[in-house]
């Protein structure tokens, strides 16, 4: 699981930075949208990784902190994706200004041929 | 029981919520009620500050001021979301409430009217930025500084118009790329730690085992390289100059204090985390933080003197300002240079909101192309066209022309650190406290490049604002007297006003400087203040 949780992370880190210098606006958005995933999963994995443990103590039992996972990085991920969504959403926005006043996509607002 | 005056610390995060998200509900006719509320609000901040100021700045008996600490929902602390007052967040609060009662009282002359929802977007930000000096945990630095963030990209764009917009996009997505940069950081550090609480960290980091080590400063310098993007550190500040031109003249002003932001965690978390007496990894960056603050002042300099519109020239003084205090507090790594570097923080940044203020109101009036037809004079060393006839022997400069003058020296002083102004008694401290080796340690060949590139950058700045004062005040071109309203002056003169009283009375301001430095070099009583049992923590006003 480790690997393919690190192959995931890397790969939508790779595909997100190449985007991301790219000259059009619509491939810098799509870029920050993967890196904040793999940022998300990287979170998650920060707070190690575990396959089918609850996040919260279940009633009427002894406490073993070996059988729960971490409940933080979750709290952690659900705050970054709530703030990425917002700011991605108020990117958008402004991309569509800049589309609208200089008619084309460059992140410059011109085109180089 | 809590008396009440426990909870004036969050109320410079709570006020401007509300405030801000009444004002939405309002709608854009009756700006004057907003503008009413908006001011209303920032005073009230700033008496907030002032008490809070007044309350950090007592020596007790055993030489340690007390830290305000607030538990939200009274949990202990490593687990509760804390709010931490001490002396530096109170001294930033009350600038950053100085500056925005001086932006907000510029922008009711004529800029509120350029886009939808001012005064609410202002009072965000200020949520913002309060909530950044505030807070006590990294998760919650984060929150507030997307906060701020999203206020400000808001502002950026107020006016609108293509270069705005242009300026806005790129500022967007580099801020969201360091947004990234910074959970990497937090999660890392979470990862090896186990928790992201500032004092537990302070506590827990010397404890970290050797082979996790390299983990814990990868996470840390990732963390550092955000906090540099914000604060425009070279090689990443190119969006800088470009992104405070384009925004709004108010706008800009208050911009002057975000690039501190940085500067402020940048100092907080260097000196509680990696501070002398954090064990193996003691001191650990300290080098970076030095040669980035070195070579933004340097990069800053000359864009200053390459800058044809003044707007940018502004903001490369931003850079340098930033880099001033940066290089400087980290190089000596004592609390008389810190204080010092912090008096310079506050001077500065004053003085740079009220210029990028005063440039709106030199810029009215004039032909858009000017200063390039200036700058391409000079170059080609064309002169100007003589009139034989002409019968005057000098122009008289009109009285508002004659006020602006003034107040651009005042703001070219203090940039530039002439004597007597505060921006001078700033830097001759720096050098004081650079060259006089309190703590034993001998003159390394560092300090004396600092002394050098303080030099140079007050002669650099003073060139620089020189040219741009005789292009924009002097050259005879022709040009309207600019109107100019009293909101539009008065909050110019009061921003230089407080220079003039650092210039009166320095060594009050020092003396909380000193106080406030020497809070961050020794960390043990601001750890001790937040992780304290409940029953036993200092009480703000002496509350029962």
């Amino acid at each position: 699981m480790e690997l393919i949780v690190s192959l995931a992370i890397a790969v939508l880190t790779g595909s997100g930075v190449w985007l991301l210098l790219r000259p059009r606006t619509f491939q810098v958005i799509i870029g920050l949208a993967l890196l904040s995933y793999a940022v998300n999963l990287f979170i998650f994995s920060m707070g190690r990784l575990k396959v089918g443990a609850a996040a919260v103590l279940e009633k009427g039992q002894i406490a073993d902190p070996h059988a729960f996972a971490d409940p933080l990085p979750q709290a952690l991920v659900l705050t970054a994706i709530v703030i990425s969504f917002a700011t991605t959403a108020l990117f958008l926005v402004v991309l569509l200004a800049s589309r609208g006043l200089t008619g084309n996509d460059h992140v410059d607002g011109r085109d180089h041929e | 029981m809590t008396s009440w005056t426990d909870h004036l610390i969050i109320l410079p995060i709570l006020l401007p919520l509300f405030v801000g998200a009444v004002m939405l509900l309002i709608d854009e006719r009756y700006q004057q009620i907003k503008a009413f509320a908006n001011l209303a609000s920032i005073v009230m901040m700033g008496i907030i500050a002032l008490l809070l100021m007044r309350a950090a700045d007592v020596t007790t008996a055993t030489g340690t001021a007390p830290i305000a600490v607030y538990r939200l929902g009274d949990w202990p602390a490593p687990f509760a979301i804390v709010l931490v007052a001490d002396r530096l967040s109170a001294l930033m609060l009350a600038l950053t409430s100085v500056l925005a009662f001086a932006s907000t009282i510029f922008a009711t002359a004529r800029w509120h009217r350029g886009g939808a929802h001012f005064h609410s977007l202002m009072q965000f930000l200020l949520m913002g930025l309060n909530g950044a000096f505030l807070t006590g945990d990294l998760f919650n630095l984060f929150v507030f500084f997307e906060l701020l963030l999203a206020a400000s990209y808001g502002l950026v764009l107020h006016g609108s118009g293509q270069a705005r917009v242009r300026a806005g996009l790129q500022y967007i997505a580099i801020n969201l790329t360091a947004s990234v940069l910074f959970l990497i950081g937090v999660s890392l550090i979470y990862a090896v730690t186990g928790t992201l609480n500032m004092a537990d960290l302070a506590i827990r980091i010397p404890q970290v085992l050797a082979q996790d080590r390299a983990l814990l400063e990868a996470g840390a310098a990732i963390l550092g390289v955000a906090f540099m993007v914000k604060a425009g550190m070279w090689p990443l500040c190119f969006w800088l100059p470009t992104t405070y031109a384009a925004a709004a003249a108010p706008v800009a002003a208050i911009f002057a204090i975000m690039s501190k932001v940085g500067i402020y965690i940048l100092l907080r978390l260097s000196l509680l985390f990696f501070g002398v007496g954090s064990g193996a990894s003691a001191l650990f960056g300290s080098e970076w933080l030095v040669a980035a603050g070195i070579a933004t002042i340097l990069f800053g300099l000359i864009g200053a003197l390459a800058s044809q519109e003044i707007s940018r020239l502004a903001g490369y003084a931003v850079l340098v300002s930033s880099g001033t205090v940066l290089a400087v507090a980290a190089a000596a790594g004592t609390a008389a240079v810190t204080a010092s570097a912090l008096f310079y923080l506050v001077s500065s940044t004053l003085a740079i909101a009220a210029f990028f203020m005063l440039i709106e109101l030199l810029e009215r009036g004039r032909d858009p192309g000017a200063d390039m037809l200036a700058v391409t004079r000079e170059a080609y060393g064309e002169d100007m066209p003589d009139d034989p006839d002409a019968e005057e022997v000098g122009m008289v400069i009109p009285a508002s022309m004659a006020i602006l003058g003034w107040c651009f020296v005042g703001c070219a002083a203090v940039i530039a650190g002439l004597p007597p102004v505060s921006g001078f008694i700033a830097k001759f401290s720096m050098l004081t406290a650079l060259l006089s080796g309190d703590t034993g340690s001998s003159i390394t060949p560092l300090h004396w490049t600092l002394l050098a590139l303080l030099m140079l950058s007050g002669l650099t700045m003073l060139i620089a604002m020189t040219r741009a004062g005789i292009r924009t005040l002097w050259s005879p071109t022709e040009r309207a007297d600019p109107r100019i309203r009293l909101a539009e002056i008065v909050p110019i003169a009061l921003l230089l006003l407080g220079c003039a009283a650092m210039t009166v009375q320095p060594q009050a301001a020092m003396t909380y400087m000193q106080g406030a430095a020497k809070s961050l070099h020794t960390p043990a009583a601001y750890i001790d203040s937040v992780l304290a049992p409940a029953q036993t923590r200092v009480k703000l006003g002496g509350g029962s």
